[in-house]
């Protein structure tokens, strides 16, 4: 037993020094079933912000119109212990029905559509749509000067895709973020 | 749908004002604590109306929030509150904050501006869901009269169930005058929460058979043993008693296990006792029951109990691994556990490993030589731990309930003061709110009319809430406010001391008011005491004065609270008075003498 003899004008002991920084960050889908009840997705962002977990991407809609249920699906990383608790916060919500960490559970589809402007002539426009061919986007809007291409897929691929239309000029970008949901039954 | 035709609905129609009451009634709720405000009134015509509901105005909504909190803490109740738009809504959010970090069931409803006026900006509109949406475990915007009833009626199933919390009812006031069909609870639409309640049998016949191997064992446990109820307390007592087992606790679970109980090792953290937290560093055998390993317990989490295996017992499972991973989690209700880890153990045959454990009880008795709350007693001066030492010794046995403030006096509280019963002691511990005293004590009274309702309380904790000795005088409450006043804020000034150079950056008061002439114009008795021989007789009249009292208990100026774990330092690491004593000398004659 020897108590702490303490140095004067020391203050940084201080409780939030106290987490290891270094530990590995994982990249999880997480899918959240709610009641489509008002401000439930507020709820849900107010979670993650408040307790400063990250939202890397989070899409949302009604997948049930009698039982007005809303499947949340949302891409976060963090530590093990952070995902973990990321769950268990979550699965405490009232209107939160179930919670399926789709990367845990294993075997997932996780897809994510975007909708692609470029705008060009001559070969660059020629060039755009050989390489949208190759990435089977299809073209859902045409002008003789620019596409719309419609690309579905996992997320690098559509990173892909977007990065090789930059420099054929392209003028704007809309992505979905990422749904999800396991194989087989 | 509402039918106007349908005989057996047209019997329950009534307007949501009078639901609100109704739903009141219907669920056992006997006193609310509320304030008026443009967007309630008709709920407020409607509690006039009627005799079964008591309405306690408060002075200000924060205070009605502590004192439903006060109350629900020592009944074991849900405690209600009744606030307007805006204004009422925002001004109840501490208190709601406060019942969250407790675990304490709140229901509060709130008025709120008409539906096709909500984001107008209207006269005392707030987003008030909004607002309160991280401060509750749930809430709710109640836009159709017939959807008030069931909103209501979960409300109260979701605050009471699980682990308790605070919720919040917003209702427009279009909705309130607004005729709709009543529905009682049990004919409610239920929500999807159903928190688990039995523990895993596995998981607990493991613990069982923990309890005969280990040799250093020790119970940990929290506020969540209380919250479960009178049954898990006496399943707690029965389990040390038949395992001979050291139990400590946090400050939330002090009086769950008697503070007289022979295997009581007194409060663990950050001004914990010594053997409780050296006990905790040591032990092999951890068994957390209803605790959250909250950072004033565990002080440096990477020197936690470094060589024990840990059980941790809480319905929350995100409170399992959120600071401390544990190698048994199980989730599920403290008495519920209890009775089955009981059972299973008794059945395997009430093992435990005596001789290891009575070398592990010789042990701690050496560690409670060290007796950490010592301190140097004064005859010129009151000394706040001797003040606190005669309020216990003059009133332990009667019956009594403790509240505090937030502060020193509330470590020192915690420290002298033995709980020996459960829904006795009510504080401010997760948000550690100041002003909390006052208006809890005011809560406990109403509750237990017939008992002696005392405040531990700081100068500058009370003066937090004071305006509430307002509604104490009112309904006559006798509530006892036994302020220790060292005019400072002491804990501030401590760690200022210890941590920042001895730089007293605003922690004290210049200008404190006399608690004596306030009593006199709060219309109750006041009692000033300012030397040691005088404490005495102090704490007698203000017991003895039929009525609510305020006690201006002078004390020593620069009393450090000790035992502590500095933050960030683990448990084998507490300091002590002598180790700043000589700095605490210097201080008094140099920098601090200016103070005086």
């Amino acid at each position: 037993m020897s108590p702490l003899k303490l140095e004067r004008g020391v203050s940084n002991r201080s409780a939030y020094d106290l987490r290891n920084p270094v530990e590995v960050s994982e990249t999880h889908t997480i899918a959240v079933l709610v009641d489509n009840e008002a401000g439930v997705l507020a709820r849900v962002i107010g979670l993650f912000s408040g307790r400063g977990y990250n939202i890397e991407s989070l899409t949302v809609a009604e997948i049930d119109h009698t039982g007005h249920r809303s499947r949340i699906t949302i891409v976060t990383r963090g530590n093990p212990a952070v995902i973990d608790q990321i769950r268990a916060q979550l699965e405490r919500m009232v209107p939160v029905h179930e919670v399926h960490d789709l990367t845990v559970d294993g075997d997932t589809i996780e897809r994510e559509l975007a909708l692609l402007k470029v705008r060009g002539t001559g070969s660059q426009r020629v060039e755009a749509l050989r390489l949208a061919d190759i990435f089977r986007a299809k073209v859902v809007d045409s002008t003789l000067e620019s596409f719309v291409f419609e690309i579905t897929g996992t997320s690098d691929k559509v990173d892909k895709f977007a990065e090789l239309m930059r420099p054929l000029k392209l003028v704007e970008l809309a992505r979905t973020g990422v749904v999800g949901i396991s194989r087989g039954v | 749908m509402s039918s106007k035709t349908d005989d057996s609905s047209s019997m329950h129609r009534m307007t949501g004002a009078k639901m609100v009451v109704q739903a009141l009634k219907d669920n056992g709720v006997d006193v609310v604590f509320g304030y008026p405000g443009g967007a309630v009134l008709p709920i407020y015509d409607e509690i006039f109306l009627q005799n079964e509901i008591r309405h306690v105005l408060v002075r200000h909504e924060q205070g009605a929030v502590h004192a439903a909190e006060g109350y629900a803490r020592s009944t074991g109740k849900p405690g209600v509150v009744l606030v307007t738009s805006g204004p009422g809504a925002t001004n109840s959010v501490t208190g709601m904050t406060d019942a969250l970090m407790d675990s304490v069931p709140v229901i509060v409803f709130s008025g709120q501006v008409p539906t096709f006026m909500i984001g107008n900006d209207a006269f005392q509109e707030a987003d008030t869901v909004g607002i309160t949406r991280p401060c509750t475990k749930h809430n709710w915007l109640v836009k159709d009269t017939d959807r008030l009833p069931h909103a209501i009626h979960q409300a109260f199933f979701v605050a009471t169930h699980g682990r308790p919390g605070p919720v919040l009812v917003d209702i427009p006031k279009d909705v309130q005058f607004a005729t709709g069909n009543y529905v009682p609870p049990e004919q409610a639409d239920s929500t999807s929460y159903r928190p688990v309640v039995k523990g895993d049998r596995q998981a607990i016949e493991t613990l069982a058979e923990l309890l005969e191997r280990a040799e250093r064992p020790i119970f940990y446990t929290g506020g969540g043993v209380i919250n479960s109820g009178l049954e898990a307390c006496q399943l707690l007592r029965q389990l040390v008693e038949q395992t001979g087992f050291p139990v400590t606790s946090t400050l939330m679970g002090l009086g769950a296990y008697p503070a007289c109980g022979k295997h009581w090792l007194g409060m663990l953290g950050m001004h914990g006792a010594y053997e409780a937290n050296m006990a905790m560093y040591e032990c092999d055998l951890m068994i957390n029951v209803g605790a959250r390993f909250d950072d004033r317990i565990t002080g440096r989490v990477s020197d936690f109990s470094p060589a024990s295996y840990k059980a941790h017992i809480d319905i929350d499972r995100s409170s399992i691994n959120k600071a401390i991973p544990t190698e048994l989690p199980i989730v599920g209700d403290a008495g519920h556990i209890l009775r089955d880890l009981l059972e299973a153990w008794l059945e395997r045959g009430g093992r435990t490993q005596t001789e290891s454990v009575a070398d592990w009880w010789s042990q701690i008795r050496d560690w409670k030589l060290r007796d950490s709350f010592q301190y140097d007693n004064s005859g010129s001066t009151i000394k706040p731990q001797y003040a606190i030492q005669r309020l216990e010794a003059l009133t332990k046995g009667l019956d009594r309930y403790i509240t505090t403030d937030v502060g020193q006096h509330q470590m020192w509280a915690a420290q002298f003061m033995g709980m020996d019963e459960p829904f006795r002691w009510m504080t401010s511990g997760g948000l550690g709110t100041m002003g909390y005293g006052l208006p809890a004590s005011i809560g406990v009274q109403i509750a237990h009319p017939e008992s002696l309702v005392i405040n531990v309380a700081g100068d500058a904790s009370w003066l937090m809430n004071m305006q509430e000795m307002g509604t104490a005088v009112q309904y006559r409450l006798p509530v006892k406010q036994f302020i220790v006043n060292n005019m400072r804020l002491g804990m501030v000034r401590q760690w200022q001391q210890i941590l920042h150079g001895q730089r007293y950056s605003h922690s004290w008061s210049e200008a404190l008011p006399d608690f004596v002439l306030m009593a006199r114009a709060f219309g109750c008795h006041g009692i000033q005491v300012t030397r040691p021989e005088d404490v005495d007789d102090a704490i007698t009249e203000m017991v003895e004065t039929d009525g609510p009292v305020i006690v201006d208990c002078v004390v020593e100026r620069h009393e450090n609270c000790f035992p502590m774990i500095p933050s960030g330092e683990p448990h084998n690491r507490m300091i002590f008075a002598e180790d700043v004593e000589a700095e605490t000398d210097e201080l008094i004659s140099g920098a601090g003498s200016v103070l005086v």
